[in-house]
């Protein structure tokens, strides 16, 4: 095992598949709230399988914060499992959407190159504004603010940040073995013990 | 013929109609509860309605405070071993209850409680006597749930006691509307819940790292074993002492862990902490492997954190896997109930004795004697010290009895002195440090284990936070020794303001009733004494008397507990004065 965790801050992905249970949310988020750390990001959706819950939690803290605070979040007893991953572990994506007035759009910008460099597409188009939507990293949706600022943005709203992990293999495997009275040696729950600073497992 | 009456009323037939508190009741009985602690109001009526006629011989102790119920919940829970089942009504009911949530959580004492609440269409409208009890006991309980319709009762409470008994136990609150309570449905039996897929309590034990603990301790010059109240809750106090026995480690407890094995076990060399022996103290910074077996490295324990055991290799049993590297990082984790990993490793241990390491305690032992015990202990002359009344009530209870404490300088000078022969013997608000604890616990612990005596210690700060379980001592007639230090302070605080705030003395010098005559008038006997002369006696007649009695003894104002590792200095910075 590595003696020293980086001991910098930097963004983790925090990923927390759930059963689907009133306050949870509230059990989860307290968690953070209790150590007085910011969550920057929380998304809440379906998972690959139906029933289960899949929470996409982002800090900027240490890995040794994390990691400890994965741990509390998945002694709850409905959290059937965590992983934190840094941002080089995922793929990730925010969305935006953007309301402009379609006049000065229409008439200042050339608005098919302006979509084409920032990857984004108009999702509604009427006379008095206009919206439009994009998806990427934070850079990118920061950028296409400034881009439309000259504009007269009038709204703008980015969604949480969902990601897929990288060298996640899914979860299928994982909840049926969760629903065995007595899983085996290979299980899940050692995975801690098999790679102690890398995954934290039950 | 007692059997008999014990036994549960047989369950009704499947499609029967029944209530949500008659399904309630029912699981209760199933799950073997005997005894609860409550106090009804409106919103938990229909459950009380159903308890007035239901058959069986379940208890039901009126409290007169929701703290004094739950911390008697937790007193039965901790003296028995079984889940203490609360009740509690809705609104200020259960907000009465958090203190005692909170204790259980962080002393893993497992308790089911059961709030009744507003109809669930009155939900959110401020309704009379309604509060977010989910949301607010959230951060206090291991596991909480509200139930809204009666058909759900049976398997949310099966999961209930399986949550709050098995893996590190805590307290599950369980909120139920008073329509859920109220409403009819067919009953379907009651199924104890053995499994629950996002649920893991206890972990799959890892040879591997048995064996590479073993290696450790069978390659230490100098072992040392810390142990928790995790070797009771495992119920692996035998296992415990065979691997000691057999390993011949010098081991000490925190106070949580106090009892686990006898106090005057060889091997047992004393109290970790603030205010725990000097030996034990000092040790843990010059030993080669310390193993701690079921305890969680609390900052009362461990002192300035960079600072210790920073020499030693570090093996850390613990079924909780969030407590693995949380304050100190192990070398070896042996996760898993203690119950399965400590025979593991008694097996892979080589038959040792550590002779000339256990007798270095033993020289600090000697040292702690003279600097501090005899003095506290054996006085001869001025006021009367708080250790020398327990080590009066050692010589009198022969270490068999429990010892209840309260919080605070009693708490500390009981927990070192206290003669204890049997596990579950020490009951204590270890983590959050609860005044008013002791009162109350006491009660349960003496319905938790009926044939032993309950001597509950109490300072003069304490007792007067929840004093009022006098009326349920006195109600219910269960027999409860009260044995309050008053040093006519707030000891602990005081002794904290002569050391580090210039002896300002700010708002500790607080009054006593007197307690004979409150004791009086419920009904229970009382003596005070302030001679030397006339502890033992007094000690005697309050042991001897036949049922509950309250003894007060008067003892010196400013004295300190000693010895102490000031806040924020190692563990070695121990001072013995």
């Amino acid at each position: 095992m590595p003696e020293q965790a980086p001991i910098e801050k930097q963004e983790y992905n925090i990923t927390v598949y759930t059963e689907n249970h009133v306050g949870l949310l509230n059990r989860i988020a307290m968690i953070f709230t209790r150590r007085k750390i910011n969550i920057d990001s929380l998304n809440v959706s379906p998972s690959e399988i139906e029933g289960i819950h899949r929470f996409n939690i982002v800090i900027n803290e240490t890995e040794e914060v994390v990691s400890k605070i994965a741990r509390q979040i998945e002694k709850q007893v409905e959290v059937l499992k965590v992983y934190f991953n840094t941002n080089e572990d995922v793929i990730w994506q925010e969305m935006a959407l953007y309301k402009v007035p379609t006049d000065i759009i229409a008439e200042k910008a050339k608005v098919e190159r302006l979509l084409r460099e920032n990857g984004a597409r108009a999702v509604v188009i009427r006379k008095d504004y206009t919206v439009f939507e994009t998806t990427g990293h934070r850079e990118e949706t920061d950028n296409l603010i400034k881009v439309l600022q000259p504009f007269g943005l009038i709204e703008f709203v980015r969604s949480a940040r969902i990601a897929i992990i990288k060298g996640s293999d899914g979860f299928n495997r994982k909840l049926r073995e969760f629903e065995r009275a007595e899983p085996g040696q290979d299980a899940i729950e050692n995975e801690f013990l098999n790679s102690r600073d890398n995954v934290f497992s039950m | 013929m007692l059997t008999q009456e014990k036994q549960a009323p047989a369950l009704p037939e499947t499609d029967t109609m029944i209530s949500g508190s008659q399904a309630l009741l029912h699981a209760l009985s199933v799950e073997g509860v005997d005894t609860i602690f409550g106090y009804p109001g409106g919103a938990i009526m229909p459950i009380y309605d159903a308890l007035f006629d239901f058959p069986g011989n379940m208890k039901h102790v009126l409290v007169r405070h929701e703290q004094g119920g739950i911390h008697a919940g937790q007193g039965y829970a901790r003296a028995s071993g079984k889940v203490g089942v609360v009740f509690a009504t809705s609104g200020p009911g259960a907000t009465n209850l958090i203190t005692g949530l909170a204790d259980a959580l962080i002393d893993s004492t497992p308790l089911v409680c059961i709030t009744g609440q507003v109809f669930a269409h009155l939900l959110g409208t401020d309704a009379f006597q309604e509060a977010d009890v989910i949301g607010i006991t959230t951060p206090v309980t291991k596991w909480n749930y509200q139930v809204t319709d009666a058909t759900e009762i049976p398997e949310v409470l099966a999961k209930a006691f399986h949550i709050a008994r098995t893996g590190r136990p805590g307290p599950v609150l369980i909120d139920i509307t008073k329509n859920a309570q109220l409403q009819k449905f067919p009953f379907q039996g009651y199924k104890r819940c053995d499994h629950i897929r996002s649920y893991r309590p206890k972990p799959i034990v890892r040879k591997e790292y048995i064996e590479r603990a073993a290696e450790l301790i069978n390659s230490a010059k100098k072992p040392f074993v810390l142990w928790g109240q995790g070797v009771m809750l495992g119920a692996a106090e035998q296992e415990f002492r065979e691997f000691l026995e057999k390993s011949g480690i010098p081991a000490a407890w925190t106070i949580m862990g106090a009892g686990a094995l006898p106090s005057d076990h060889p091997l047992n060399v004393g109290m970790l902490g603030m205010h725990g022996n000097y030996g034990p103290n000092v040790m843990t910074n010059e030993c080669d492997v310390l193993i701690a077996i079921g305890m969680r490295f609390d900052d009362r324990v461990t002192g300035r954190l960079d600072k210790y055991a920073k020499q030693a290799k570090i093996i850390h049993l613990d079924i909780d896997p969030a407590e693995i590297d949380k304050n100190v990082k192990t070398t070896v984790p042996v996760w898993g109930d203690c119950k399965e990993t400590l025979p593991l490793l008694t097996q892979l241990v080589e038959k040792k004795q550590h002779t000339e390491w256990l007798a270095k305690f033993q020289e600090f032992e000697q040292q702690e004697i003279d600097a501090v015990i005899r003095e506290e202990l054996f006085p001869t002359s001025g006021e009367m010290t708080m250790g020398e009344v327990i080590q009066q009530l050692n010589e009198l209870t022969k270490g068999e009895a429990i010892i209840v404490t309260d919080v605070g300088q009693h708490q500390m000078v009981a927990c070192r002195y206290a003669k204890l022969n049997h596990t579950r013997s020490n009951i204590t608000s270890g983590g959050l440090g609860t005044m008013g604890f002791a009162l109350p616990a006491a009660i349960g612990a003496k319905f938790g284990a009926e044939d032993r005596t309950v001597v509950a210690v109490i300072g003069d700060g304490g007792v007067q936070m929840t004093i009022q379980e006098l009326g349920t001592i006195m109600q219910s007639g269960v027999d409860v020794k009260i044995l309050i230090l008053n040093n006519q302070f707030l000891g602990m605080v005081r002794q904290w303001q002569e050391l580090f705030h210039e002896r300002r003395y700010s708002f500790v010098d607080i009054q006593s009733p007197d307690y004979v005559t409150v004791a009086k008038g419920y009904g229970i006997s009382g003596r005070s004494v302030n001679q030397r002369a006339d502890l033992n006696d007094a000690l005697k007649e309050m042991l001897e008397h036949p049922g509950s009695f309250l003894l007060e003894v008067m003892v010196t104002k400013e004295n300190n507990v000693f010895p102490m590792v000031p806040q924020g200095c190692s563990v070695s910075e121990i001072r013995l004065k």
